[in-house]
């Protein structure tokens, strides 16, 4: 296939910028892949993968900007590169830029601050995260790749000094009601949670949200925090925390497996925790009860037990939670041929998929998916759903180089194109994540494809039934009611819990034999 | 004894934004305390200069 490249020498920007240039080239006629990327030795072998070989790629350092194009032709590949810097200039002409370059810099204009939000490269982050521990700062680090001795180094570090290290790869945080990283606009309260996984920690604030709870602090640890590797040194720390923290009353703990030994250890200390305690670690639902721990099989049920913990009552919860509960109609499945059977799930959030499987798995449901429960689960190609198939989008399979589902909702939109035309599927469950950092119209920019996938399975034999659930508050930016009314004008179930909306899908397949 | 995260939960908190500017700007947006850093690598990202920097500092 034609293929050409583009360096401009010196012109060094982040990652989002990139991919919003890279997306406006991919959009051009002909065009069949891009890449605008730093020419960085890991990017080299990347483009490498990708068939994109030349001199000028070979030549190129860190700093320099490297775009790549192939094409159905020469001239579109020429046209593409050409309309470069127009691209590049447009995506400026919206940003204001700093003058400050460093870290160094940074502290001289804030000589005060107290934390460090780190978003660069991975190959980057342990130098400058040791330069912020070594001023004193506490860390966020959003960026993952990083490797484990380096993620291990940075907390032994950290807790010498007394310093917290939320990350690497921490996708939110909520200190005393600021949101960072992906957060959503949460009521102030008692509650305190510590958690691994950003798409978890959003689901349960926004649970505690809906039912009238509050949040003193939601604090994102690093998705390998709790390996065995790591220890839980972070948890370990925010849990001490908040134990001390004058303003939290109940404390949860909201994850996705951990490694066998953090749990020992973890379990100890939570059983000595002064105050009480509400414990969800997905795929661990099955544990025995320990003493003085309420071990809570989904994140709603840990935000109601947290709610109730505080002395709040959880009544008229299901009701709270539900924005559209149709019921269920007795002729959908009837209405379905044979072997329309199938439930597809498509997820931005990772927590949302895990969790999803869990449930389905324990009513019986065989599931398979690119980021299974168990090995056994594993989807062969990710591209290729089998049976019920529930994909994690934001798996490093469908964002290296582009920007996450959360983000940008293009390739969700095909995946969902792609499911509704086959036979075979008769449920279609999403979930939107809204909050800061998030897209503009998480739901806008998705519904498009929903209506068109209905439309395509209505005109051949069956209906197609989708469900979705929607992780956000009334005062997140993107207008939650406008949100829920874009999907249920497109004939969605709508559900404000990603657990709500999975038993759903249950109850539309339940006529279906191998549900128990 | 007061720990150093104590004061970070009971805050304000001033931040540095070390990286993706829309952080930055949602932070601004809630009123907080941030000084964006349009991060370089520095020595022109050169991995070698970058280690023989940080020994030398």
């Amino acid at each position: 296939m034609p293929q050409g490249c583009a360096i401009r020498k010196n012109q060094y920007y982040d990652s989002v910028f990139l991919m919003g240039v890279n997306s406006r080239l991919s959009k051009i006629a002909g065009v069949r892949q891009t890449a605008v990327l730093m020419g960085s030795e890991k990017n080299k072998v990347l483009l490498g993968d990708m068939g994109i070989r030349a001199r000028e790629i070979d030549e190129a350092g860190p700093n320099d900007l490297v775009i790549a194009v192939l094409a159905d032709d020469e001239a579109t590949v020429r046209s593409a590169l050409e309309g470069v810097d127009a691209a590049l200039h447009s995506m400026e002409a919206t940003t204001t830029p700093s003058e400050i370059h460093t870290l160094e810099d940074g502290l001289r204009v804030k000589s005060d601050a107290n934390l460090a939000v780190v978003t660069l490269p991975g190959e980057y982050v342990y130098a400058e995260a040791r330069k912020a521990l070594d001023a004193g700062l506490h860390l966020f680090i959003f960026s993952s790749n990083v490797s484990l001795e380096q993620e291990r180094e940075l907390k032994q570090l950290a807790l010498s000094r007394g310093l917290l290290v939320m990350g690497p790869d921490c996708g939110t945080s909520i200190l005393g009601g600021v949101g960072i990283g992906f957060a959503n606009a949460v009521r102030r309260g008692t509650i305190g949670v510590i958690g691994p996984s950003g798409t978890g920690l959003q689901e349960f604030t926004c649970q505690v949200h809906h039912a009238g709870g509050g949040i003193s602090h939601a604090i994102g640890t690093g998705s390998h925090d709790l390996s065995n590797d790591i220890g839980g040194s972070t948890t370990l720390m925010a849990l001490e925390a908040l134990e001390r923290d004058p303003s939290t009353d109940v404390i949860a703990l909201v994850a996705k497996p951990a490694g066998d030994q953090t749990l020992r250890v973890l379990t100890a200390r939570l059983q000595a925790c002064t105050k009480p305690v509400v414990v969800c670690i997905l795929g661990r639902s099955d544990r025995a009860p320990d003493a003085g721990l309420e071990w809570m099989p989904t994140i709603d049920a840990a935000a109601r037990a947290a709610i109730e913990m505080c002395g709040m009552p959880a009544t008229g919860w299901t009701s709270t939670l539900t924005i559209s509960d149709p019921g269920l109609s007795p002729d959908v499945s009837a209405r379905r041929p044979p072997r329309q059977r199938f439930l597809r799930g498509l997820f931005a959030g990772g927590t949302m998929c895990y969790q999803s499987q869990q449930i389905l798995s324990q009513a019986g449901l065989t599931v398979f998916s690119n980021a299974p429960l168990g090995v056994d689960g594993l989807l062969e190609n990710p591209e290729q759903s089998v049976e019920h198939t529930l994909i994690d989008m934001g798996d490093e399979t469908y964002t290296q180089g582009r920007l996450h589902p959360m983000i940008d909702g293009t390739l969700r939109a095909q995946r969902i194109l792609a499911e509704s035309v086959d036979p075979e599927v008769a449920v279609l469950l999403l979930d939107f994540v809204l909050g800061t950092n998030a897209a503009k119209d998480p739901v806008g920019d998705i519904v498009g494809a929903i209506i068109e996938g209905r439309h395509r399975r209505a005109k051949e034999a069956g209906n197609l039934t989708v469900v979705a659930s929607i992780c956000g508050t009334e005062d997140d930016s993107q207008d939650l009611s406008q949100q829920a009314s874009l999907l249920m004008e497109a004939g969605v179930h709508v559900f404000w819990s990603n657990a709500r909306a999975t038993d759903y899908c249950i109850e539309l397949l339940r006529d279906q034999q191998e549900v128990a | 004894m007061t720990e150093p995260i104590d004061d970070l939960l009971r805050g304000p908190l001033v931040i540095v934004n070390l990286g993706l500017r829309g952080f930055a700007e949602s932070l601004e947006a809630q009123a907080d305390d941030v000084v964006q850093v349009d991060w370089l690598p520095p020595a022109g990202g050169d991995a070698e200069m970058i280690d023989l920097l940080d020994k030398l500092l």
